[in-house]
């Protein structure tokens, strides 16, 4: 098995993303992790999913995916020519005995400390996911109290914009 | 052209404007609206069936025999979901057809109202696409996105749920109008790379085959077809949904694969050194077990819609498009070819399973009737210029293997979903869309219980099907693997346990048909005579078989190809002749 991050355009529709799940869902493949957001255009939305698939089952959601009428466009991202990024905002235990080292970790990490409470710090980290658990795993000890984690989202590096075509398809059938 | 109307009016204006002439439905308080103006209507006929998943089975057998969109109609939630059986069966089988369906109010959806089911959210895995319409602006040009969507392309059911109150607004209806589908755009040419590649091996095989599915018929490329089989000398093999897409008559057809099909054409494919697949799916029931199916076979595999290809078999040689454009090219690329492959040995081999290995079936000494006896003579007596349609079960095997199909798209049955009770709506449907053709339903009698209050909407309608129940008192095709794989314990598939309930005589009488019953092989000719001299109203024959008889030849399910048994415990022997 291996990860594979797929961008796909959808139209800024309702149901789209209950019809992206199910498909997956319904062809038995797990997605272990999905954004969905506007893009620069309003009539088109974006999805980042990360599966974990063989390549030919991957080749074969692909196709699927783009049968759905409301998909106009799906891009795997090379990791290597690809930005990608996760946000997790965790609440940890930090009193005046030990804030200052929780602080200093989120210096380390460029985090931000977004919060500040007596007994707890709220904490924003933005990275790959790599950096996340690391960042995590050095907070564990103080006492993690509370986590929320966003799905990936993911852009290729460059000039070029994926978005380019699908908008001139849009135009054609408006 | 603008003007102003209801929803509801713009609802049959947009049906009647797409060229809409039959709707299969049942009125309720959501879709109702819809109803008064398809009052008035008279380009569209609405037909008032018993149940809506008649509706639904009825539209794909007019789809199926007309080549045009089928439409159904339902009110919400219960109507509706009555129709979720006959929109997943035409996904299966990629039959066009749209299903309207009314909605509670916009405001109520969502509170659990009245009536209410998320008919969009359910019907989202087993429709092409569907839509939710609560603007009434929205609806004439919905109407045109479903039909276009449903019949283009790899078709598909097209479900368009509408709220009472987009019905009942008032909005100014504009035509054309415009489509708002950017992401469809469906590949019908086929790359010409490809086709060289595939015209290179079909001249340097040895032993090919050319395996040929519903996609064929879809495309109307029988013609073609025909032009490349006999162009290239290639056997064909046709499945279940492609049946009569190339004459059965014909020197190179060998039958139909699968789990119940002839020895010649299963052996064909495990033989072969390549196969042409045209429009096929390579569907489990074709090649039962994946790993050893066609093992020694490049494939070259056509269709429309990319997701097949490779999807159950690595295609050696990709072909993206629709079967007609696909075919034409196949045509031109094999005769730039300056080579032509020879296979005259192959047909040896192929000759030789068809002289030792052709359909076949055993009688009963108690003088019952044998069922394949019944398809042979319906088939001599009725003819190939019938349609045939079929529900699921020991029938429609014997019906796809006993009867001669020389036409496109004459055998019209439920083949991925294997939905019982398809036949008699479906042959209402076929009947509407083809009134000139001869229809036969063939049923079983578990089938037939299924969906036979559609009678009375062929009584009523004036629709003379012909209904043959191949009455064998049992689940039969359940009962034949109970036989096999379950020690004879025949749990919970025998529908007779005391004889003739229902009496089907009487029950066709009571719907205001003709009922006949046929007990003995020496009526049979007569009995299907008489039912052919009847043309006003519908004709139903009890053909009274014996409950033993079963299906062969047999792949048991989940094994090997290379172990079919053209009779019980009876293996063909494959290389004999070497």
């Amino acid at each position: 098995m291996s990860r594979h991050t797929l961008s796909v355009l959808v139209e800024n529709k309702p149901g789209v993303l209950a019809r992206v799940a199910a498909l997956f869902s319904r062809r038995g493949f797990n997605i272990d992790s999905l954004a969905v957001g506007p893009t620069e255009h309003e009539d088109i939305s974006r999805m980042t999913i990360v599966v974990n698939v063989e390549d030919l089952p991957l080749e074969q959601v692909t196709k699927q995916l783009n049968k759905l009428i409301n998909v106009l466009k799906i891009v795997e991202l090379d990791p290597a020519q690809a930005v990608h990024r996760e946000l997790t905002l965790i609440k940890v235990r930090a009193d005046a005995e030990n804030r200052s080292s929780v602080l200093e970790l989120v210096n380390l990490f460029r985090a931000r400390c977004v919060d500040v409470a007596p007994d707890a710090v709220t904490i924003e980290v933005t990275g790959t996911p790599d950096k996340l658990q690391a960042f995590i795993k050095l907070l564990e000890p103080y006492g993690i109290k509370e986590l929320v984690q966003s799905g990936m989202v993911a852009i290729g590096r460059g000039a070029r914009s994926i978005t380019d075509r699908s908008l001139r398809a849009l135009d054609r059938s408006a | 052209m603008t003007e102003q109307m209801t929803g509801a009016q713009a609802l049959v204006r947009a049906l009647e404007n797409v060229g809409v002439d039959t709707v299969f439905g049942i009125p309720g308080g959501a879709i109702l609206p819809a109803y008064d103006p398809l009052y008035d209507s008279v380009k569209v006929r609405h037909v008032l069936v018993r149940h809506e998943q008649g509706a639904g089975h009825a539209a794909q057998g007019y789809a199926q025999a007309t080549g045009k969109v089928g439409v159904c109609m339902a009110t919400s939630g219960p109507g509706a979901t009555n129709l979720v059986t006959p929109i997943a069966d035409a996904y299966m089988d990629s039959v066009p057809i749209v299903a309207i369906t009314g909605q509670v109010t916009s405001a109520a959806i969502g509170t659990d109202a009245f009536q209410e089911a998320d008919i969009s959210g359910i019907t989202m895995p087993i429709t092409k696409h569907n839509f939710l319409v609560t603007d009434p602006a929205d609806i004439a040009r919905t109407i045109v996105e479903a039909f276009h969507i449903a019949g283009t392309g790899r078709p598909g059911p097209v479900l368009v749920d509408i709220s009472k109150d987009a019905l009942t607004n008032k909005t100014v209806f504009q035509w054309p109008p415009v489509m708002q589908l950017p992401g469809y755009r469906p590949v019908t040419r086929p790359h010409s790379k490809q086709i060289r590649e595939a015209a290179k091996l079909i001249a340097e095989a040895k032993r090919p085959v050319l395996y040929v599915g519903g996609g064929v018929h879809k495309a109307r490329a029988a013609a073609e077809l025909l032009e490349f089989a006999e162009l290239t000398g290639i056997p064909v093999v046709t499945t279940l949904m492609a049946r009569g897409t190339f004459p059965d008559s014909h020197r190179q057809h060998l039958g139909m694969p699968g789990m119940h099909g002839s020895v010649p054409a299963v052996g064909a494919l495990q033989r072969a050194d390549l196969l042409v697949g045209l429009g096929v799916r390579f569907d489990d029931r074709v090649t039962g077990n994946l790993d050893s199916f066609a093992p020694f076979a490049k494939v070259v595999h056509a269709d429309i819609d990319p997701a097949e290809i490779s999807k159950n078999r690595h295609a050696d040689v990709p072909i993206v498009g629709d079967c007609k454009e696909v075919i034409t090219e196949l045509i031109n690329a094999v005769r730039n070819e300056n080579r032509k492959g020879d296979y005259s040995e192959w047909w040896r081999q192929l000759d030789a399973y068809r002289e030792t290995y052709p359909l076949g079936y055993t009688e009963f000494e108690d003088g019952s009737i044998a069922p394949q006896y019944v398809m042979q003579r319906l088939s001599a007596i009725v003819g190939p210029d019938a349609i045939y349609t079929a529900g699921v079960g020991q029938h429609q095997m014997w019906a796809s293997q006993f009867i001669g199909y020389e036409n496109p798209g004459s055998f019209i049955n439920s083949g991925g979903a294997g939905t019982m009770g398809f036949a008699v709506p479906a042959a209402m449907g076929a009947k509407m869309g083809r009134p000139d053709t001869t229809v036969w339903a063939v049923d079983g009698d578990g089938c037939f219980q299924m969906t036979n209050q559609e009678l009375a909407t062929c009584a009523i309608e004036g629709v003379p099907i012909k209904v043959a129940v191949i009455n064998n008192g049992n689940l039969g095709m359940v009962r034949q693997w109970q036989t096999l794989f379950y020690n004879q314990r025949y749990s919970n598939t025998n529908l007779q346990q005391v004889r003739r309930i229902p009496d089907f005589v009487k029950l066709a009488e009571a719907y205001g048909c003709v009922g006949l019953r046929c007990e003995r092989p020496e009526d049979v000719d007569e009995v299907i005579k008489k039912a052919m001299e009847i043309n006003d109203v519908p004709v139903v024959i009890d053909f009274v078989v014996h409950e033993d008889a079963m299906v062969w030849p047999m792949v048991a399910a989940g094994t090997s190809n290379d172990d079919i048994k053209f009779a019980r415990d009876m293996a063909p022997l494959w290389d004999s002749e070497d």
